[in-house]
């Protein structure tokens, strides 16, 4: 189990190192990558609950039975939902991407701190 | 009757694939289509109304394997509020948005923010309420940054990353529970939860939800970006954000989660109380000192929903009344409001209370609208506000917690206070020079305010004369979390399970 609880305590840095870029970053492109970073963690963090060591991939053919099957394969629905994720996650980067530019657009800069009209 | 169920997604979320494609052929065709998709799925969620709790399997597939979608008392409330404020204010956009370019991706937007509200409202699964959150999310980032100009775009920009973050919350207290449970049906999810001792991932969970949830609806200590992504939307979608957007995937399904699936502990309770009170006290005394109109609509909308959570924080027969009467109507009367600042907005050009005075001699329908809002949510009686306020006032003294009452009464008295001030700088006073000219908005604007001021005076009247209207609107939702706080959700739970 040695192997497993570091990789979630890794996945738990990852998730981290995501909310510090989110908040301590005031580079537009930074704070993005920190959602993507933190995304990603989560995304990571589902898969590897699904995780067995040597698991074979979750389809029955002839050469196994179910009962086998559920021992041995790994766990289809944290990748399923992970599938999703990825492609929700895909929208906000674009999003967030078209965004940075056209506020590079209006701003002519990619400090947040110097975007900084709404006030009160 | 349950296989209309899942109309009320398709219909929004195909329509908002058609009108694209429409549109190219011609542009009028969208400002016909894209109200009648609303107004079929309005009339819908009247339709159902008083049925009795349904589940719908999506696909045929039997939970805990497939999605289910359910229909109870909780979720007919939502639709009807969230579909009709949905109508009225693309009515309204009719007019309004003539003024942005590329209107068809208005509604094509609006219509896949309305998919994703009624997404959440009446699923029946984890992840599926997650993905309908993240549509319900994105369309309304970007429709935000609608204006495309300064302030739509920093605004836009701020609520994206907080947005994304609450998801992000929100998608790891999925991941806790699917670790503890190994489903992420949320009736199976709170079986399994009953059964097993309570846990310190769990815990965590709760906290990553409540987190989530509570970013989404605007609660302080996670408000910041709520006065900034409110007022610079175009009106009709203020309205909708500040209406229906926060309750449905803040308030709504942050009672599904911890009432049907985590379970209403002491602890859940309190925190909901906590932030509640928070809200309603910070919010009201920070929309004092706004001078930008629809930005201290803003802070009234945090301190509003401060009301609604703390009611239901109580944990009460009475506080589930109360604060479902006041989500109720808090969305007629703060989206009748953003829209009457919107109206004022088309007619002055203007939202900066210090640039505006004496309306009340040329825009006479946008007058007495705002004038109905503003009584509504002060608590002026007839106006339902009073109802809601009072019942809110009430439980709280029932349960016992007079400083709640009290600090109630006295935020009352504040949200009274800054609607004098707003309706006294905009509506009454000296006319500035500039604003000679001005004209009255066109019908289908004032169509929408006049039909909103009606449904905020309608329905103090019609909870004053007689239980039917509690009856039909309050008491089935009441039921539902009476359910989840005394009987372990057991009939949710045995109504998407079983059969």
């Amino acid at each position: 189990m040695g192997g497993t609880s570091s990789l979630y305590i890794m996945n738990m840095a990852l998730m981290g190192m995501g909310i510090y870029a989110l908040i301590a970053k005031r580079h537009i492109i930074k704070k993005i990558i920190g959602v993507v970073i933190m995304e990603y963690a989560i995304n990571l963090f589902l898969i590897l609950l699904g995780y067995k060591t040597d698991g074979i991939a979750p389809i029955q053919d002839s050469s196994i039975n179910a009962a086998q099957l559920a021992v041995r394969a790994v766990d289809p629905l944290p990748q399923a939902l992970v599938l999703t994720s990825i492609v929700i996650g895909l929208g906000t980067l674009a999003l967030m991407a078209a965004q940075a530019i056209k506020l590079y657009e209006k701003y002519k800069t990619f400090d947040m701190s110097e975007i900084n009209r709404l006030r009160g | 009757m349950n296989h209309i169920l899942p109309l009320l997604v398709g219909i929004p979320l195909g329509m908002s694939v058609i009108n694209l494609i429409l549109s190219k052929a011609s542009k009028r065709i969208s400002d016909v289509i894209a109200p009648l998709a609303v107004l079929a799925v309005a009339v819908l969620s009247f339709y159902l109304l008083g049925t009795e709790t349904t589940a719908y399997w999506m696909g045929g597939w039997y939970p805990p394997f497939g999605i289910t979608l359910l229909y109870d008392g909780l979720t007919s409330l939502l639709l009807i509020v969230v579909n009709t404020v949905a109508f009225l204010a693309i009515f309204y956009s009719i007019s309004y948005m003539e003024k942005y370019t590329s209107k068809p991706k208005f509604y094509s937007l609006f219509l896949l923010m309305l998919a994703g509200m009624n997404g959440v409202v009446i699923t029946g699964d984890l992840f599926n309420m997650f993905v309908f959150l993240e549509i319900a999310s994105i369309a309304s980032y970007a429709l935000v940054g609608f204006g495309v100009e300064h302030e739509e775009l920093e605004a836009s920009f701020k609520y994206l990353i907080l947005g994304s973050f609450a998801s992000t919350m929100i998608l790891l207290g999925i991941a806790l529970t699917y670790a503890m449970t190994g489903t992420v049906n949320m009736a199976d999810a709170a079986t399994m939860l009953q059964s097993i001792p309570a846990s310190k991932t769990m815990a965590f969970a709760a906290g990553a939800f409540i987190m989530g949830f509570a970013l989404k609806s605007g609660l302080v200590p996670f408000h910041a970006w709520l006065p900034d992504a409110h007022p610079s939307a175009p009106a009709p979608v203020s309205a909708m954000l500040s209406g229906v957007l926060i309750k449905a995937i803040g308030v709504y399904a942050m009672l599904r989660v911890i009432f049907n699936v985590l379970g209403p502990t002491a602890i859940n309770l309190n925190i909901m109380v906590v932030l509640g009170a928070l809200s309603m006290a910070v919010g009201g005394f920070l929309a004092l000192g706004q001078n930008d109109m629809k930005r201290m609509l803003a802070y009234s909308s945090i301190s509003q929903i401060g009301y609604i959570v703390m009611a239901f924080g109580l944990g009460t027969h009475l506080g589930f009344i109360a604060g479902l009467f006041h989500l109720f109507n808090h969305a007629a009367f703060k989206s009748l409001l953003f829209l009457s600042s919107g109206a004022i907005e088309h007619a002055t050009g203007t939202k900066d209370l210090r640039r505006l005075g004496g309306l009340s001699g040329k825009l006479p329908v946008t007058t007495t609208t705002t004038i109905a809002g503003a009584l509504s949510i002060s608590g002026v009686p007839p106006f339902n506000g009073f109802f809601s306020k009072l019942l809110i006032i009430i439980a709280c003294v029932s349960a016992g917690r007079w400083f709640l009452a009290a600090l109630a009464a006295t935020i009352s008295v504040v949200t009274l206070i800054y609607f004098f001030k707003m309706m006294r700088f905009s509506l009454f006073g000296e006319l500035p020079a500039k604003l000679q000219k001005i004209r009255e908005v066109p019908f289908p604007m004032a169509f929408s305010l006049i039909a909103l001021s009606v449904i905020c005076l309608a329905v103090g009247i019609a909870y004053f004369v007689g239980p039917t209207f509690s009856e039909l609107f309050l008491e089935p939702g009441a039921n539902v979390l009476l359910d989840g706080l005394k009987n372990n959700a057991a009939n949710y739970i045995s109504s998407v399970l079983g059969g």
